[in-house]
């Protein structure tokens, strides 16, 4: 139930920004066919075209996230935040002007795993001409300049401090923190006052010369374009990057050995909590099963027992949902809600005490057969433009997904009983060895 | 669930509005017919309730929204928040359909559904396959007038809506700011209060406020259906005859006119919060499209103010980013908005947050300054043409959101304005001259007519080191509530 306000909010929660892209569930209609091929450098290449309407959406991601930021916390962001405000000798001005001249829009961003670049932009080629040699411009020949790395810097290290203004930003930097200890997915995906100190410019210019490479890039295409077109721009596009080589495989995620409580004062109205622990990742054998039983533990709403139980029944929150946040290796599980400070000790025991249960008896038939059907049913759906298609087969293609991986996806989640989601639901969570992070006031807890 | 179809005795009288155009989906996309919005398609029930469909055959999907002439801007003092208050308790059941059972059926149907609030509206929608569209007229027909409105339940939610509050509004800083900031703007108007409602008015909101409130605005000629998708219209229409048609319609109230009084002079207000950075907010009270009376300005300055917040603001070339984050570097980031459609006179907003170290006072300075340059020079030609550009686009990218293209209409209707000005919206902002944009600066864009809104930061904690505030505490079992 939104409240459409008028707030203009900072836009500088990165980190959450994040973390909601991924948990988009991954759900889609009527399969598109995916045709794929390679450049001549070795990118790899996912194309739908799509002629109702004159548009075109690119986007070309890397295996360049803060995953890779090795220590440097807030490298990648910083590297991707660069690529526009300097590229070919144009300034951030000039770019700028050039994208919107033509009413193109770019879009970059550096996530967990990925780091993104792209355009959407009108495919009349007095529009999509200039669009593309700008794109070009941005990913192939970044400057760096000296004026927009300090300005940037200075950007991020103000994000920081936006983030301890927000107990939901202070609670999610410390889960992390707590579920994936030494792993890169612990540190906060823009920095912290401590690592972006240090960063310098030749840390950018070797980030980029190490992930900005051809055959760590993967290129997805939809739109009002050919076959031949398509093949046209992706080529154009990178074929001034290096092949270069696939970044090593991140480390695995250990899982956690015993249960951890962080406690944090902060004088909010609300106390926000999130419980959890390692969960699950793509390609995991036990994606689909823990998908279809994070339905309707937490991950659907109204339809879902949290909800229920949390926010129908005792009125404790407006916000309270589960997930599985599923990367290259493994994402959160989490539980997640906010609550008046002094209900805090209530909500948590609600909130162990129905992931216990859970996670001993499963959901009820009935209840799986409320999460097939939506999930079914919802299918055409997830699909409906040609914004959403290109977010799919971007991240089919950026973690090696099986190309028919849409075609099978509703088999694959029709095929999940109550015997698999109980044997998996207790081989996967552990409710004694969970991360329980607590932020609020801590005095009118009592 | 079975859907219980109710005989149509209904008169229903169409009404077509304006010209009809249809994209031709399988030739080629020239310019021309790019730039030509979705086509709607209008008819009128006899019980008054207006049904509007914009079809769009990309997916097999269907977007529903009920749309109520009644938000935040009807209410009155002490009873604000009554509006979403109400909107949560529609999902609190009715005699056919009890509470939860509502969004239960749209979930096992594989839909999606949510509902929205604002000053000037409340929406209910539905996204699902669009062989379900049925399912969901029968549904919201039913909770447009059969809700129960239980006391046990409005207990309960209150409760939730309170914990939204606190959410959305009392721990984030810079909306808290907002908030303080359009009570201080507004002078009688009803915008200066919350559209979530004051704290203490949701304290002592009553069952009763609820039900009087849906009694006097929930009637089927105080709505619009609205339906995008893969349907036809000609089968929405019926469906709607068939599960509207019967309401009775009632007397919906004029709400009293309460245009916002003269401002004598710029007001200002300080919020002093626990927060790391400042934020500042600028408003300048700017005329909007009216529906019901003569309006206060021509309507060329409607979209001479959208293109002047597009030189402002219009894309990272445009004049706040260009100037203020990358030139002087005293903004981390800044941004201006005005909208021309809204039911009461409304602010042309500029924000900004600092950079560290820079004064709130320097900001507001140079925010000024870009004022006073518009007031006192014509912005650029190429300006003009990359905001154009940009709103040129924009009208082709937003095909790609069947529930944008519902939204549209729904909006525009509900205010009272005529959906059609979403169709000449582009043609109109493409003739907007560079005198005029100077001509909107200085007529509107004055201290008079101003309210300035500052978030000056107090410390967080009083240790304010961080490893003081954190505790951890490490057990080998589970089970711990502890503390």
């Amino acid at each position: 139930m939104n409240n459409f306000s008028q707030v203009k909010v900072l836009s500088l929660t990165k980190q959450l920004a994040a973390i909601a892209l991924l948990m988009v569930s991954f759900v889609v209609s009527a399969t598109p066919k995916i045709q794929t091929w390679q450049t001549g450098n070795g990118a790899h290449v996912f194309f739908v075209p799509a002629t109702e309407i004159p548009m075109l959406d690119v986007r070309i991601t890397f295996d360049a996230g803060s995953a890779r930021d090795a220590g440097k916390s807030g490298l990648a962001v910083l590297t991707n935040g660069l690529l526009a405000e300097g590229a070919a000798g144009k300034n951030a001005q000039q770019i700028a002007e050039d994208f919107e001249s033509v009413g193109a829009q770019i879009e970059n961003d550096a996530l967990r795993d990925m780091a993104l670049v792209g355009v959407r932009s009108l495919t009349e080629s007095r529009y999509l001409t200039p669009a593309l040699e700008s794109l070009k411009q941005v990913l192939t020949q970044p400057d760096f300049p000296e004026e927009a790395f300090e300005r940037i810097l200075k950007s991020m290290k103000l994000s920081v401090k936006a983030r301890q203004q927000s107990p939901a930003a202070l609670a999610g930097e410390a889960f992390n923190k707590a579920v994936f200890g030494d792993h890169p997915y612990a540190s906060p995906v823009s920095g912290t006052k401590e690592s972006l100190q240090n960063m310098t410019l030749e840390d950018v210019r070797n980030f980029y010369q190490q992930y900005y490479v051809a055959s760590n890039a993967t290129i997805a295409i939809v739109g009002n374009v050919d076959r031949a077109q398509a093949e046209a721009i992706a080529e154009a596009l990178v074929s001034a990057l290096p092949t270069g080589e696939k970044p090593a495989n991140l480390p695995a995620v250990k899982q956690l050995t015993e249960s951890k409580k962080i406690v944090i004062d902060y004088p909010s109205a609300q106390t926000h909590i999130f419980v959890g622990q390692p969960g699950t990742k793509r390609g995991d054998a036990d994606y689909f099963t823990l998908y279809v039983a994070n339905h309707s533990f937490g991950g659907s709403g109204f339809a879902s027992r949290l909800v229920e139980v949390i926010r129908e029944e005792h009125g404790l929150a407006y916000s309270v949902y589960s997930y599985f946040s599923p990367q290259r290796e493994l994402g959160a599980f989490a539980m997640g809600m906010q609550t008046k400070s002094n209900q805090t000790d209530e909500a948590l025991l609600l909130l162990n005490a129905e992931l216990e249960k859970y996670v001993q008896y499963g959901p009820t038939q009935e209840e799986l057969n409320a999460s097939l059907s939506n999930i079914t049913g919802g299918f055409p759906m997830k699909m409906d433009g040609n914004g959403k298609l290109l977010e799919y087969i971007s991240m089919i293609g950026f973690y090696d997904m099986e190309i028919d991986y849409l075609d099978h996806f509703l088999d694959n989640v029709r095929a999940v009983n109550l015997d698999m989601i109980n044997d998996a639901l207790k081989r996967r969570l552990h409710p004694d060895k969970m991360v329980t992070v607590v932020v609020g006031n801590q005095q009118s807890d009592k | 669930m079975r859907i219980k179809v109710i005989a149509g005795l209904v008169i229903v009288s169409t009404v077509v509005l304006g010209s009809v155009l249809f994209i031709n989906r399988d030739t080629d996309n020239s310019q021309e017919e790019m730039l030509q919005a979705e086509a709607v398609q209008s008819y009128e029930l006899s019980n008054g309730m207006k049904v509007l469909v914009v079809e769009n055959h990309r997916a097999p999907i269907v977007v529903s929204q009920v749309w109520y002439k009644v938000g935040a801007s009807y209410e009155h003092d002490g009873i604000s928040g009554v509006s979403h208050m109400l909107e949560h308790m529609m999902f609190k059941g009715t005699e056919k359909h009890p509470a939860g059972e509502f969004s239960e059926i749209i979930a096992a149907n594989g839909g999606e559904e949510n509902a929205f609030t604002s000053q000037d509206y409340t929406a209910y929608f539905q996204k699902i396959a669009n062989d379900k569209l049925e399912l969901c007229l029968e549904l919201e027909a039913d909770r447009m007038r059969n809700l129960t409105l239980e006391e046990k339940e409005f207990l309960k939610e209150v409760e939730v809506v309170k914990e939204e509050r606190r959410l959305r509004t009392d721990d984030k800083p810079t909306a808290l700011t907002y908030e303080r900031f359009n009570a201080v703007a507004y002078t009688n108007s009803p915008y200066r209060r919350p559209i979530i409602g004051w704290m203490e008015d949701l304290d002592t909101l009553t069952i009763n406020d609820v039900r009087q409130w849906y009694q006097t605005w929930y009637a089927p000629n105080n709505a619009t259906l609205v339906v995008a998708g893969d349907v036809q219209a000609e089968e929405v229409f019926r469906l709607a005859k068939q599960y509207f048609g019967q309401l009775p319609s009632s007397d919906v109230p004029k709400p009293k006119p309460r245009h916002e009084a003269k401002q004598y002079g710029t007001q200002r207000v300080t919020v002093e919060l626990p927060a790391k950075i400042p934020y500042l907010i600028m408003g300048f009270k700017a005329p909007v499209m009216r529906a019901d009376e003569g309006n206060q300005a021509d309507e060329w300055e409607f979209y001479a103010l959208e293109v002047l917040a597009g030189v402002l603001d219009g894309g990272s070339s445009a004049r706040l980013s260009k100037n203020l984050v990358r030139g002087q570097q005293i903004a981390n980031s800044a941004s201006a908005s005005y909208g021309m459609s809204a039911l009461h006179e409304t602010l042309f907003v500029l924000s900004a947050v600092p950079n560290d170290n820079v004064a709130v006072e320097v900001l507001e300075f140079a925010l000024r300054e870009q004022i006073n340059t518009l007031k006192n020079q014509l912005p650029d030609a190429d300006e003009l043409e990359r905001v154009k550009a940009q709103v040129v686009a924009a009208q082709v990218y937003q095909q790609d959101s069947t529930f944008y293209q519902a939204m549209e209409v729904g909006m525009l209707e509900t205010i009272g304005l005529p959906w059609q000005l979403k169709d000449e919206y582009v043609q109109k902002i493409l003739a907007v001259t560079a005198e005029q944009v100077q001509l909107v600066a200085n007529k509107y864009l004055k201290d008079e007519r101003l309210t300035v809104a500052i978030l000056e930061p107090l410390p967080i904690n009083e240790s304010e080191t961080e490893s003081d505030a954190v505790t951890e505490e490490v057990a080998a079992t589970g089970d711990q509530d502890d503390e």
